[in-house]
């Protein structure tokens, strides 16, 4: 269901896990639907011994992927109309990542509804990894 | 500027990306289901815009055969002389959506360089940014999609604390 401006509050929040102790599968998964094959995504002895790194990580994209579901999944299909993020912190095999969007403004423009959120997604240890914004029309 | 790129909206590709971000969204599988919903289609998941990288013929993140690769094979990277930057990192991503793409859109993307700055940090000393702004028009020249995004190399590999 759409969500409604008569019915939002500055401040409501949503959060969803939007994943759960992330694989290297789905970083291969994330590669090949995506075209991003740099292996510092999936190529665990390139990452450790060329580039420095303690092994594979996600794609800043699949971060913000993830991000993007939980704000879909709260806005509804197709309402979308602005959606940035900052890439704060790496994302690593095993993270589990919670997204949480929080309603800063709910306004009409020329007839139409629209609620502006900050988003933010962490993961278990409480660290963030992407910080954003995003604005969807919303029903009256 | 770099040249046009065409990307073709395709339900395959779309049902990939979805399964790839863990989203079992039926919006972005179910014809039918998508038919009966309000936007009334399949469409593209938001961040859907960058597998662009999949149409670009030169893509340098993408092994292309009789080209060197970076990446490991016999050994833990293809090149004799690999760089001691790390290559990219994506710093920040911005999209504008100016109507839902869908499958049997036909986009063309044009790219356009944006502005270049520099900043010392404590974690990958000196980071070097750069901003690409991307437009994504159908296939009547009309504007679907709107795209910033921000990369950044790094002097070292990012201390992870």
């Amino acid at each position: 269901m759409p969500l409604s401006a008569s019915k939002l509050n500055v401040g409501d929040k949503y959060e969803e896990v939007v994943v759960d102790d992330l694989t290297r599968t789905q970083l291969v998964m994330y590669a090949g639907a995506s075209g991003d094959y740099n292996p510092l995504h999936t190529d665990d002895l390139y990452s450790k011994e060329i580039a420095g790194y303690p092994g594979v990580f996600a794609h800043g994209m699949l971060s913000m992927g993830l991000t993007g579901k939980m704000l879909t999944n709260y806005v509804g299909d197709g309402r979308l109309t602005k959606f940035g993020v900052r890439f704060t912190n790496q994302v690593w095999p095993g993270d589990t990542l919670t997204s949480k969007a929080t309603v800063i403004e709910i306004r009409e423009e020329s007839d139409e509804h629209f609620v502006d959120l900050m988003l933010e997604t962490m993961n278990q240890d409480g660290k963030t990894v992407v910080t954003g914004s995003a604005s969807a029309r919303v029903d009256p | 500027m770099a040249d046009d790129l065409i990307m073709p909206i395709e339900a395959s590709h779309i049902l990939m990306f979805a399964r790839a971000i863990g989203d079992d969204n039926a919006i972005y599988r179910d014809d039918v289901h998508a038919r009966q919903s309000e936007v009334g289609h399949i469409v593209a998941p938001p961040t859907f815009a960058r597998a662009v990288a999949q149409f670009d013929p030169d893509y340098h993140l993408r092994w292309r055969t009789n080209v060197p690769w970076f990446g490991s094979g016999k050994n833990p990277t293809g090149l004799d002389n690999p760089s001691p930057s790390t290559g990219g990192l994506h710093a920040e991503q911005h999209f504008e959506y100016h109507r839902q793409a869908k499958p049997g859109d036909v986009l063309t993307v044009t790219t356009i360089k944006g502005k270049i700055w520099e900043k010392m940090s404590k974690r990958a000393g000196k980071l070097s940014f750069s901003e690409t702004i991307q437009e994504y028009r159908d296939q009547n020249g009309e504007l679907v999609i709107t795209s910033r995004s921000v990369g950044v190399k790094t002097e070292r590999p990012v201390e992870q604390s």
